[in-house]
């Protein structure tokens, strides 16, 4: 009797290794993998988006036109021309926001180009470029190669995600801003 | 540019002496192996302008730096 029971269990045992031994295995050495190569994640840093958002503002400078520069500073975006010179369109380039497109003559609000910069070699850090950088790396696109940005970029009607009257409203700024600059002295 | 970083330099020399170039090219070919996009940004007086580049021979002998970015996706 006590032979059967022993030869049972090791009969169970066996096909329980067998069914389940492969899963089991797999799942324990990919514990161990993941716990190995995955470092932990960095402590939370409150300051870190300050001072990347400080450092990409420098960047930002040393790459653009005074005027766009002081533009972001003082009103959150910056307006940029159509390349077709003539076009009579323009863009205001948000941080994290999509590209407006609106009639330079009218203030017409055109199309919104949805389009993003998403890095991810750091996950555990995030995606999102600063601000600033996330503005210069629309700015370089755009003034590099206009048609290639805008054919990768999503196109919505405006106001899809970009509240029509706050970019109606920013235009207004803006021209008062630009106003005020070819008033103030030198 | 890097999220929770801002700019990073990651090589510096000069074109004209062969080891640095060569170094330059180095950092270049294995920014454009991670997928970056590579801009040269330019100045000519109160006209600022980038030119994107995809070969290190494309950039121009005096420019002062290329920028690497991610590339564009849609949002």
């Amino acid at each position: 009797m006590t032979v059967l029971i022993a030869s049972s269990v090791i009969v169970i045992a066996v096909l329980a290794g067998v069914a389940f031994g492969p899963t089991l295995g797999a799942r324990l050495s990919g514990r161990r993998r993941r716990r190995r190569v995955e470092p932990p994640p960095p402590p939370y840093d409150p300051g870190r988006e300050r001072r990347a958002e400080t450092r990409a503002r420098e960047l930002l400078r040393s790459v653009v036109s005074g005027e766009e520069y002081a533009m972001y500073a003082e009103l959150g975006f910056i307006a940029l021309d159509g390349a077709q010179r003539d076009g009579g369109y323009g863009y205001l380039l948000y941080p994290h926001r999509p590209i407006v497109a609106y009639d330079t003559e009218t203030g017409e609000l055109l199309n919104e180009y949805c389009v993003a910069f998403p890095d991810r070699s750091e996950p555990a850090i995030g995606q999102r470029l600063p601000g600033a950088d996330d503005v210069l790396a629309k700015w370089m696109s755009l003034r590099a190669g206009e048609r290639e940005l805008i054919s990768v970029a999503n196109m919505h009607v405006p106001g899809r995600q970009v509240d029509p009257g706050q970019v109606r409203r920013d235009l207004i700024r803006l021209r008062e801003w630009r106003a005020r600059r070819v008033g103030s002295p030198a | 540019m890097k999220p929770g970083h801002g700019d990073l330099l990651l090589a510096e020399g000069d074109p004209r002496v062969a080891e640095e170039e060569e170094r330059l090219i180095e950092e270049f070919r294995r920014q454009l192996d991670l997928g970056m996009w590579a801009a040269v940004p330019t100045a000519d007086g109160a006209r600022h302008e980038a030119t994107m580049v995809r070969d290190f021979a494309e950039v121009p002998r005096d420019a002062e730096r290329v920028v690497f970015f991610p590339p564009a996706a849609g949002g």
